[in-house]
């Protein structure tokens, strides 16, 4: 079992924000700072874009975790859009505890534009932790 | 202090005549409430003041959210006429609900709603003895009790004292007490042309009744062990799902008109069907059961008023209603929120606070 979680890479399904999130991505990348290849990253024009279904959707699917990455609060290209994002993820997050659904799955981090090291970093720390946790066991549930 | 009335008679009698009068007065152009013909029990809404016996306004017992029905009545604009409404508390909460989803307008609409004892669940009240059921209820309500055969929500609400009422009504052994809680309340209560006296409602009758409820309440939260489910536990609850979407038809918070459970891109297209069997080794048809009930949570549990329509819906009697309104319980919470407890509140989702929430940054 220990193997088992050594050898595991982590799929984490990011939804990143077009302005902050996504660009610190780019950032880190031509930085050439390194972290794990676990992140499938996809950009949003905002985090608040980012409808409950599509993290119900990865984690049944199986995708091992979901990061929303957003500009930090009052920083949002959109003025707003981020702050209804937490409170759409602070639901989605107690819907999961209220399930026994393992809410750690779902991570919400506020990383800039100018923070590639912190991409870097929130990444390398999420694949950790996931990797601690072990595989999603809903993707091998069929009767879904 | 209140303005109030007590009207003799049966209760149904004693609404009746209320509603009668506002017609022949002309105070309202309309009436909305439960109506009756043989065994269909459906709303009605009456403007002929010699149709009034139609209407069961008292009958304990919901055969629709009646929330759905005045959104589509009153979604497209402003009423030009008057209609007084007997509404139960959580159909009245729903409508609230709804308006701040611009689907609906409370505008030129009267609210006459009750100290709500519950209602018999379908099964009950369509299949078993009527009259005896009905009998025992009444017992029940009368001596302060909680009936046994009412919704399994019903009997842990605690908000069975309507908010918004233009009247609250009480039925007693007696007849009916009806309070006005807003002026155009009392403006209905004296179109009835009889004095009306000072007081309110006896509140240690119904702080009794609140502490018992809210007591189940835990006892019933705490016996679904929802924590402990898991994806085992949620496949096993939601696995017989028939997929008829009944219970989001009836209720009163899923509102979308095109809903996204009934889209093309939530579909499995045989690409995606084959990568889940690739995947997993198995699939179930039709795929997306517990995505559609952990979905429609996530859409609607905020706004959740604890019906129980979706129980009473489900043809292979998964316990929606147990399930929702417990997530509903828990996500309102979060926000500190009572859904339909005002009309002009926004919704916890569409508003912010600069500052909150922080622990779930980062964890």
């Amino acid at each position: 079992m220990t193997t088992d979680k050594k050898d595991f890479e982590p799929k984490i399904i990011g939804f990143l924000c077009n302005w902050c999130t996504y660009t610190g991505a780019d950032l880190a990348g031509t930085s050439r700072l390194q972290y794990p290849p676990s992140i499938l990253p996809i950009r949003v024009m905002c985090s608040s874009r980012v409808d409950p279904l599509y993290l119900l959707t990865a984690l049944l699917r199986g995708a091992d975790a979901v990061l929303v990455g957003g500009c930090h609060p009052g920083d949002c290209h959109y003025q707003k859009g981020n702050y209804y994002t937490r409170r759409r993820f602070a639901m989605m997050k107690k819907i999961l505890d209220t399930f026994g659904l393992e809410s750690e799955r779902i991570r919400l981090s506020w990383i800039s534009a100018s923070e590639g090291p912190r991409f870097a970093e929130v990444v390398t720390e999420y694949t950790n932790k996931i990797k601690e946790l072990g595989p999603n066991n809903i993707s091998h549930e069929i009767f879904l | 202090m209140k303005k109030f009335l007590t009207i003799k008679g049966d209760a149904d009698t004693a609404i009746q005549g209320l509603l009668r009068s506002l017609l022949e007065k002309g105070e309202v152009g309309a009436v909305f409430g439960l109506g009756k013909s043989g065994d269909a029990i459906s709303y009605l809404v009456i403007s002929d003041p010699a149709k009034i016996d139609s209407l069961c306004p008292t009958l304990p017992f919901m055969p629709a959210n009646a929330a759905n029905h005045l959104s589509k009545i009153t979604a497209g604009g402003n009423l030009a006429e008057k209609i007084a409404v007997v509404i139960k508390p959580c159909e009245l909460r729903g409508f609230a609900e709804l308006v701040k989803r611009e689907s609906g307008s409370p505008k030129n609409l009267l609210f006459i709603s009750p100290v709500c004892g519950g209602v018999l669940d379908f099964d009950t009240f369509y299949k078993g003895d009527r009259d005896k059921e009905l009998s025992a209820y009444w017992n029940d309500v009368y001596s302060n009790e909680i009936p046994s055969n009412i919704r399994p929500t019903c009997s842990i609400c605690e908000y069975f004292e309507p908010f918004n009422a233009d009247i609250t009504f009480q039925p007693t052994t007696e007849g009916c007490e009806l309070y006005s809680n807003t002026p155009a309340g009392v403006g209905m209560l004296e179109s009835y042309g009889e004095k009306l006296s000072e007081g309110k409602l006896d509140n240690s009758r119904i702080e009794k009744l609140s502490s018992a409820r809210l007591s189940n309440r835990e006892k019933f939260f705490d016996g679904l062990k929802l924590e402990e489910m898991e994806i085992k536990g949620l496949v096993e609850a939601f696995g017989k799902c028939l997929g008829c979407h009944g219970c989001s038809s009836v209720c009163p918070i899923c509102y979308c008109a095109l809903c996204a459970f009934e889209a093309k891109e939530n579909e499995f297209k045989p690409e995606i069907f084959e990568k889940e069997l690739a995947k997993r080794g198995g699939v179930r048809v039709p795929p997306n059961t517990v995505f559609f009930h952990l979905g429609r949570i996530a859409h609607m549990a905020v706004s959740c008023v604890g019906c129980g329509m979706c129980s009473d819906a489900c043809p292979v009697d998964i316990p929606v209603a147990s399930i929702f309104t417990r997530a509903g319980d828990a996500v309102q919470k979060v926000f500190d929120y009572i859904p339909g407890e005002k009309f002009d509140e926004p919704v916890p989702l569409s508003t912010f606070i600069e500052d909150e929430l922080t622990e779930v940054e980062d964890s």
